[in-house]
């Protein structure tokens, strides 16, 4: 699948804003950080750019983005419409939330119950996106059951990274928020690895034989194309520059993506906290240019069906 | 709306018979003539006379090497939407611009509405919608729905374009959900069968497969004046060689 920026930086950008707009409600909520107004303030301000950017990106590649609005409708079949409506409904509660905050209002119950709101919208417009392709039978490699908890452990861990950077930079920073970060790592590395081995060892089903119906005459092989430069298929599906070099990207984007930010938040633990703000930044650092590579992967490792009329033995 | 209709009153498609298209590309041409004035209009070209020529076309024709040896054969494979019954590109799309017709289950989409996110070719595992990069929204077989019910056509005309253009009668139109229509009869006759019907996307398109190839005797070796001579061969044994070739066949 051909890897088209504006959705690998709406995925990524937009996941770790929601990660780190219900980490730092959670946080607020179980009094783990101080309900300082301007903490708050900055925390909200990046968690909300970010959403907005990746989904102000993400209508980049629509043919025609002043309909985007259209999209709200069709909720009751649409994957994408139900994310659509998530991120916008998501607003409403935690947009009063962070206000709240900034006003002080932090006592009253409509505060505390608007805060689990957000959270929970949060997770659900995270785990729509992912089940934007999860839902797909035509991409193996996306109609699996790791491939939407990913994309809500992904959106927490890199949602962690920021809460603890923000923390860092306001003085507020104490062991929980590296091993909160520590931990979401960790587990969206397995579940991420349990990925890459189930898709590896799962067999491909669909052949050009059957695509076409002619595997009872023998091996089916592609002859002549029907057009001779590439058409809209071809480009949008039939991406596979990413394939040769798999092994070599999927080893940087753990290690930049999981292991050197989670080295680098036992680091601070281990030493006391010598170069906190350092081993903090690092770590986002690392983990943005890992997560835009696994982004970038999940994209160009993944076969579409189609491909089977146009050369491909199996699928 | 993207939602599915339960039924659909009739079942209009194609049944295509790949044991007699010679790949003319007849119908390809006359669907894009036809498409590019009619429903979904423009269908679009980039860079057409330069050295990445593309475009939107709805109906395109594959050729295959299936077999090899004396087993070997190409097969010509025209590949459009199969109008499906059950259809994920018609359930993802976010807009309600991609929707099943309840009276005949032509699949459509609304170029007034659609957003051209091109989520519903992802949903394809036929690659049956193209991106028109010029009008920004996605085409796809109408099943020439401005020609199969135009009063003012010639009755002959009422059926898709790339039917009325093959000249071999490769391609059929017809209501696959009447049990004893033509098209019904042919798929029953003939083995009609679904592409990857295991993906459970129940296409209405049929196709016919390649008959057995038939074993041919053969030739025997094909005596000439010239033989057994010094090996030259005038122009007239050279006709009268070529003449007695060719009726011996």
């Amino acid at each position: 699948m051909h890897p088209a920026y504006s959705v690998i930086l709406f995925t990524t950008a937009s996941g770790a804003g929601y990660g780190l707009l219900s980490l730092l409600s959670l946080a607020g909520l179980l009094n783990l950080v101080p309900l300082d107004p301007w903490l708050g303030f900055v925390g909200f301000f990046v968690a909300f750019a970010l959403i907005t950017g990746g989904l102000l990106s993400s209508t980049f590649h629509l043919g025609h983005p002043e309909r985007a609005w259209r999209a709200f409708s069709q909720w009751r079949t649409s994957w994408l419409s139900r994310e659509g409506v998530a991120a916008v409904a998501t607003y409403a509660p935690t947009g009063l939330f962070a206000l709240g905050w900034f006003l002080g209002w932090t006592e009253h119950w409509i505060w505390i119950f608007l805060g689990w709101v957000g959270i929970g919208c949060s997770v659900v417009t995270v785990y729509c996106t992912g089940m934007i392709y999860a839902s797909l039978k035509t991409v193996r490699q996306w109609y699996m059951p790791q491939v939407a908890p990913l994309y809500v452990l992904i959106a927490a861990a890199t949602g962690a990274l920021l809460l603890n950077l923000l923390l860092v930079v306001f003085g507020e920073a104490s062991a929980w928020s590296f091993w909160t970060a520590i931990c979401l790592l960790a587990l969206a590395m397995l579940t991420k690895l349990a990925y890459w081995i189930a898709a590896d060892a799962e067999s491909k089903t669909h052949t050009a034989g059957r695509a076409t119906g002619l595997g009872r005459f023998g091996d089916v092989r592609a002859f002549e194309p029907p057009h001779s430069t590439p058409n809209f298929v071809m480009r949008e599906m039939g991406y596979r520059v990413g394939r040769k070099h798999a092994r070599t990207l999927r080893t940087l984007s753990l290690v930049l993506g999981f292991a050197i930010p989670i080295v680098a938040m036992a680091m601070p633990l281990l030493t006391s906290g010598v170069g906190t703000g350092l081993w903090s930044t690092l770590a986002a650092i690392s983990a943005a240019a890992g997560i835009l590579m696994e982004r970038w992967l999940f994209f160009a490792e993944a076969q579409h069906v189609v491909t089977l009329f146009y050369g491909e033995q199996e699928a | 709306m993207t939602s599915l209709p339960r039924k659909t009153d009739k079942k209009l498609g194609l049944v295509i018979d790949l044991d007699i298209c010679v790949g003319c590309q007849a119908c390809v041409t006359s669907c894009k003539e036809w498409n590019t004035g009619g429903y979904s209009a423009p269908l679009t070209d980039q860079d057409p006379y330069g050295a990445d020529p593309h475009g939107a076309w709805l109906n395109r024709v594959h050729g295959y090497e299936v077999g090899s040896g004396e087993e070997g054969r190409t097969v010509h494979f025209p590949r459009s939407c199969l109008h499906c019954e059950t259809p994920d590109c018609v359930t993802v799309c976010p807009t309600g611009a991609s929707y099943k017709r309840e009276e005949d289950g032509i699949v459509l989409v609304n170029p007034d509405t659609c957003i051209g996110c091109k989520l519903c070719s992802w949903a394809c595992p036929y690659g049956a919608r193209e991106y028109d990069y010029d009008d920004g929204v996605m085409k796809k077989c109408t099943l020439c729905v401005d020609r199969i019910y135009n009063d003012n056509l010639e009755p002959r005309d009422r059926i898709p374009a790339c039917v009325r253009a093959c000249p071999t009668g490769a391609r059929h139109y017809g209501d696959l959900g009447d049990p004893e229509s033509d098209v019904s009869q042919l798929v029953r006759d003939r083995g009609g069968y679904d592409l990857l019907p295991e993906m459970g996307y129940r296409p209405v398109n049929k196709y016919l497969p390649p008959r057995e190839a038939q074993s041919v005797p053969a030739e025997a070796p094909v005596e000439t004046q010239s033989s057994g001579k010094s090996g030259k061969t005038s122009a007239a044994d050279r006709f009268f060689t070529w003449a007695d070739q060719v009726l011996s066949r």
